[in-house]
């Protein structure tokens, strides 16, 4: 219930409209990335933690989101992630 | 209602905001958002955007939002509540209708759970007034080095406010807290998105709850909270970051036991031991770390900004801001040569103990060419500034004295 309660909130708030200015590099896994951290975070979170986190910095951070934070990111899908992540925004 | 078209009003560095709102002329872009040792990806992603009774501030992130003060509204003795900065964890942020809403008060530690509504926190408890800095754990994180990840605050995650309300101790005494109370805890109306995501709960040690300067405030500088700062109720923890002043609160409840929630363990954590800090939150240390307590002594430098050019024998006036855990301020000492000599900065009014201190002093270049300046503040328990960062994964209580050059021509 409190889930669809704030669905429903966020999409009626073009509130945070703003984050549609945000755009990621081009590069392969750039739709992943979009697709997965947007679901609770805008995508400028990215861009201001770069480029100073290594592969295993960006793997951790993926890491915290999933285990701690409850992102339901495929499996499949980590690798894929990280590797955008380290490549594009990585230092 | 609100119309929520136009929520968010962003530039690349002009005044968006019309009519009427106060607006601080900034120097140029690069001071705009921040030192330059910010990592690059902050200073470029940073943008002047105004969130809804917000003037043009930093946005570090848009969902959720967190934004930053610019250093200029730091020359005013109190931050205007339009320009207070603004920080969320989680981006399920409801507008909340006062009428609506209540506070409980309860838990397993108290004798008689009860229940607030906003005119009862407004007119059945003794008011109270406390100048107090709000400051984020993670303020001046972006200048740790190396960089940790995080919100990648430069100077402005701090603000400082009267905070109006009630003392949290006449809400628990009214409760009734029963002996075996151990730590109140805190939650508020805003949630995250996925329910798996831990909300954002935090407490507070009962030492603290009962110190008579931490509130239930419902009014900031004379005018009811801002909805970005916590409407209609937030939690005054002076002295302590703040994390612990939880905005929207809903619940306080007493507990017997130590409180387990992400957001005290492990986010929130200070390596034990290399920080001079004297607030313990003894319930929650493990052998490693410690939860993060009061804010360690610290200062700004508000004006001029780095690089400023002044003409060689002509005076100028550098001011700024010093602060603490709430023991006060004993000194600021300002250094024109690089730290070599210094000299007592003449201290502002004292606006209470939990309040910032400004300070100025006024510096006439003597020859030409570049000038390092450095502020140092000492307080009252003996403390003072770091020169070198003291390194922590979560870039918390960054105090290192700061720099700025001013070139005489």
């Amino acid at each position: 219930m409190r889930t669809l309660l704030l669905f429903a909130l966020l999409f009626t708030l073009p509130a945070f409209a703003g984050e549609d200015s945000v755009r990621l590099k081009d590069a392969s896994g750039k739709e992943l990335v979009a697709a997965n951290c947007s679901m609770c975070h805008s995508l400028d979170y990215i861009q201001m933690n770069s480029p100073f986190l290594d592969r295993k910095g960006w793997e951790a951070s993926v890491n915290k989101m999933m285990k701690a934070m409850g992102a339901p990111i495929a499996e499949a899908d980590v690798q894929k992630i990280v590797d955008y992540l380290a490549s594009q925004y990585g230092k | 209602m609100k119309t929520r078209r136009d929520f968010l009003k962003v530039s690349a560095g002009g005044l968006l905001l019309a009519g009427g709102a106060r607006w601080v002329e900034f120097a140029n872009a690069a001071t705009d958002f921040g030192p330059a040792s910010l990592p690059s990806g902050t200073l470029e992603s940073a943008q002047l955007g105004s969130l809804p009774g917000k003037l043009p501030l930093i946005k570090k992130s848009f969902r959720p939002p967190n934004f930053e003060t610019p250093v200029a509204y730091f020359n005013e003795a109190f931050t205007p509540n339009n320009a207070f900065f603004v920080r969320y964890h989680l981006a399920g942020i409801p507008e909340i209708d006062a009428a609506q809403w209540k506070l409980a008060i309860g838990g397993e530690s108290v004798e008689r759970p009860l229940e607030l509504t906003y005119e009862n926190l407004r007119h059945d408890f003794e008011t109270v007034e406390v100048a107090a800095v709000c400051m984020c754990s993670g303020n001046r994180r972006g200048l740790s080095q190396p960089h940790v990840p995080g919100v990648q605050w430069g100077h402005g995650a701090i603000g400082n406010a009267k905070w109006r309300g009630v003392r949290l101790r006449d809400l628990l005494n009214k409760a009734g807290l029963k002996k075996d109370a151990i730590e109140i805890v805190l939650d508020g109306a805003d949630g995250a998105v996925l329910d798996k995501t831990p909300d954002f709960v935090k407490s507070i040690p009962v030492w603290k709850a009962m110190d008579e300067n931490t509130l239930v405030a419902f009014a900031m500088n004379g005018e009811r909270l801002p909805h970005w700062n916590g409407f209609p109720a937030r939690i005054v923890v002076p002295g302590w970051t703040a994390t612990y002043w939880m905005k929207h609160v809903t619940s306080i409840s007493a507990v017997a036991q130590p409180f387990k929630g992400f957001w005290m363990n492990p986010a929130y954590r200070i390596p034990k031991g290399k920080f001079p800090v004297i607030d313990r939150f003894i319930s929650q240390e493990t052998d490693a770390n410690t939860p993060i307590t009061e804010m360690v002594v610290n200062s700004l430098i508000t004006s001029p900004d780095n690089g400023k050019k002044v003409r060689q024998g002509e005076a100028v006036t550098v001011a700024g801001i010093a602060w603490d855990g709430g023991y006060g301020i004993a000194s600021v000492e300002v250094s024109e040569d690089e730290g070599k000599i210094w000299q007592t900065a003449q201290l502002g009014a004292d606006l209470g103990r939990y309040s910032w201190r400004q300070w100025s002093h006024r510096f006439t270049p003597a020859r030409p060419g570049r000038h390092a300046v450095l502020a140092r503040a000492t307080n009252r328990a003996g403390a003072t500034q770091t020169s070198d960062l003291i390194f922590n994964p979560a870039g918390y209580h960054n105090n290192v004295v700061q720099r700025i050059e001013i070139e005489a021509t």
